[in-house]
């Protein structure tokens, strides 16, 4: 009993300390002061005032459509990779799975320093177009890595059996294996897109002048002096995702049922 | 059509956007600098020697003693979460691990920013305990390395519990049985079966928390306030500010031999070698 209660103390502890942030500027978004010291009754003010922000919004725009791109391309790219890696022959294999666990062990700062490295080099101009290329060169690891396995456990008549009753290999791909591998390049995409949108270190370092993404211009509010209006920000992130969340449980358990 | 041909637009793309950046940054690192501190292509150990002052051997020890430290403390506060995780019941167990995972999809950014709100000298924190007169001016909580230390444990603390967890939820519970059944007390259950086969998730958690912390900027840059540089640090200065970049370059390649040791020490511990996400 004793032991229960310090387990429960314990696990109470660390949850207070992984949200006590998240909730603080949760509260705080609500806060008419913009001194963050005290308390001056509640207010929506921040939030009219962040939408208003029209850098902000922008820089929510960047960050979705990138996400979205950067994920569907990887997703695209990451599975045809994974269906071809697949076929190889074992000494193959393992030379193109090194390949892909460079991008999953390197460092992000060093991908981003080194990815600027490139674009510079070969004279691109720094913005939207290299922000994408960047993030769907760290995200197609993750979608190859996701959808491989799934590859592995596809039984290898299939197809054969497909062909045989006279599908095309296309229609083989699309009304046999896609169905089987689906799992995978889904669970492989959403990894993808929340990589993406979590980013910060790769986008840093290959964006230019002018285009942000919301950690970016996270980061450079810090810098510039810090307005309650991130706070807001947050709490309509952090709402979102939960909100988001409660959608998929909702459909797995109806799934389940 | 042969099926290997499908992989042959990431082959291209690995080529160009992930080995011809690294072999990019391998050649600078050994260029020369002109005067005006553009890249000659002329070969020179001088990045290397740089690298070997003394001021910058200190960041190199900072940044793995605040890496290894972090590590550590994930690791002692993260084992304990994973087993009382694994050892609930599936609906708590569900609901557990979503709580670990919810605060690494709200951005990143925003959560350091709100440790910095938390620890200010009118933060939080300080006025609590001034309010309750246990201090009576503000302690010096944020831009030192312990508010470094703390915004490191802070992120990468589900890093360390996920795998382990995943690791110990599949563990046979028939090998706890036979241990029980053939006298073992919960300790040498402990320490002779669950460890030992939870070691692959500990490998894999010990370097998803090593990684980013022997790398990052960002957390130095935002809680150590400047006082705190590490490897990170100083990359994105030479890349940035002082426009060295064959001494970034340099440093870059120091970051990933640290890291290829690091793997190398773990990779004869960690069986089967795959390494999982989460």
């Amino acid at each position: 009993m004793v032991k229960k209660i310090w387990k429960g103390f314990y696990i109470g502890t660390i949850y207070l300390f992984l949200y006590l942030p998240i909730f603080l500027l949760i509260i705080y978004s609500f806060n008419d002061s913009k001194y963050r010291g005290n308390w001056n009754g509640f207010t929506f003010r921040w939030y009219r005032e962040l939408l208003r922000d029209h850098t902000i919004v922008s820089a929510l725009y960047n960050t979705f459509a990138i996400a979205v791109l950067s994920a569907l391309i990887a997703t695209i790219i990451g599975t045809a990779a994974a269906i071809g890696i697949y076929h190889m022959s074992p000494k193959a294999k393992t030379v193109w799975m090194n390949i892909t666990y460079l991008p999953v062990l390197n460092p992000d700062i060093v991908i981003g320093i080194s990815l600027l490295a490139l674009f510079v080099w070969m004279k691109m101009k720094l913005g939207f177009l290299t922000l994408l290329l960047a993030h769907v060169t760290f995200n197609i690891p993750y979608v190859v890595l996701a959808v491989l396995p799934k590859m592995y456990q596809l039984n290898p008549y299939l197809e054969e059996a497909a062909l045989d009753l006279g599908a095309t290999p296309l229609q083989a791909f699309f009304k046999v294996i896609l169905p089987e591998i689906l799992p995978g390049v889904i669970t492989g995409g959403l990894l993808a897109f929340t990589l993406s949108l979590d980013d910060f270190m790769v986008s840093f370092f290959t964006t230019g002048s002018g285009v942000n993404t919301l950690s970016i211009k996270v980061y450079s509010m810090t810098k510039l002096g810090v307005s309650p209006k991130i706070n807001a920000l947050s709490t309509i992130l952090f709402v979102g995702v939960l909100g988001l969340l409660a959608i998929l449980q909702r459909r797995a358990n109806n799934m389940k049922e | 059509m042969r099926k290997q041909w499908l992989s042959a637009p990431y082959g291209l793309w690995a080529i160009v956007f992930s080995i011809a950046p690294i072999a990019i940054i391998a050649i600078y690192s050994f260029c020369s600098r002109s005067p005006y501190g553009n890249i000659i292509y002329e070969f020179t150990l001088e990045n290397y020697q740089k690298f070997l002052q003394p001021i910058y051997l200190r960041v190199l020890w900072r940044s793995i003693i605040l890496a290894v430290q972090s590590t550590l403390i994930c690791f002692i506060l993260g084992y304990p979460i994973a087993m009382m995780i694994a050892g609930s019941g599936s609906k708590q167990k569900n609901i557990m691990v979503m709580l670990f995972v919810l605060p690494l999809w709200t951005n990143f950014l925003l959560r350091t920013y709100a440790w910095m709100v938390l620890l200010r000298d009118q933060g939080v924190i300080n006025q609590v305990l001034m309010a309750l007169k246990i201090i009576d001016g503000p302690l010096k909580l944020l831009y030192n390395h312990n508010a470094v230390l703390l915004g490191m444990v802070y992120n990468f603390l589900p890093f360390m519990v996920l795998p382990i967890y995943s690791v110990l939820s599949k563990i046979d519970s028939s090998f706890i049985e036979a241990a029980e059944d053939l006298g073992a007390t919960n300790f040498q259950v402990f320490a002779r079966v669950i460890f030992p086969l939870s070691l692959p998730g500990v490998i894999s958690g010990l370097i998803m928390v090593f990684m980013p912390a022997v790398s990052t900027f960002v957390i130095s840059d935002l809680l150590g306030g400047g006082q705190t540089v590490l490897l990170g640090n100083l990359i994105q200065n030479q890349f940035l500010v002082a426009r060295n970049w064959q001494f970034g370059s340099a440093i870059s390649m120091m970051m990933i031999t640290l890291i290829l040791i690091t793997m190398g020490l773990t990779a004869k511990y960690q069986r089967e070698g795959g390494r999982q996400l989460w």
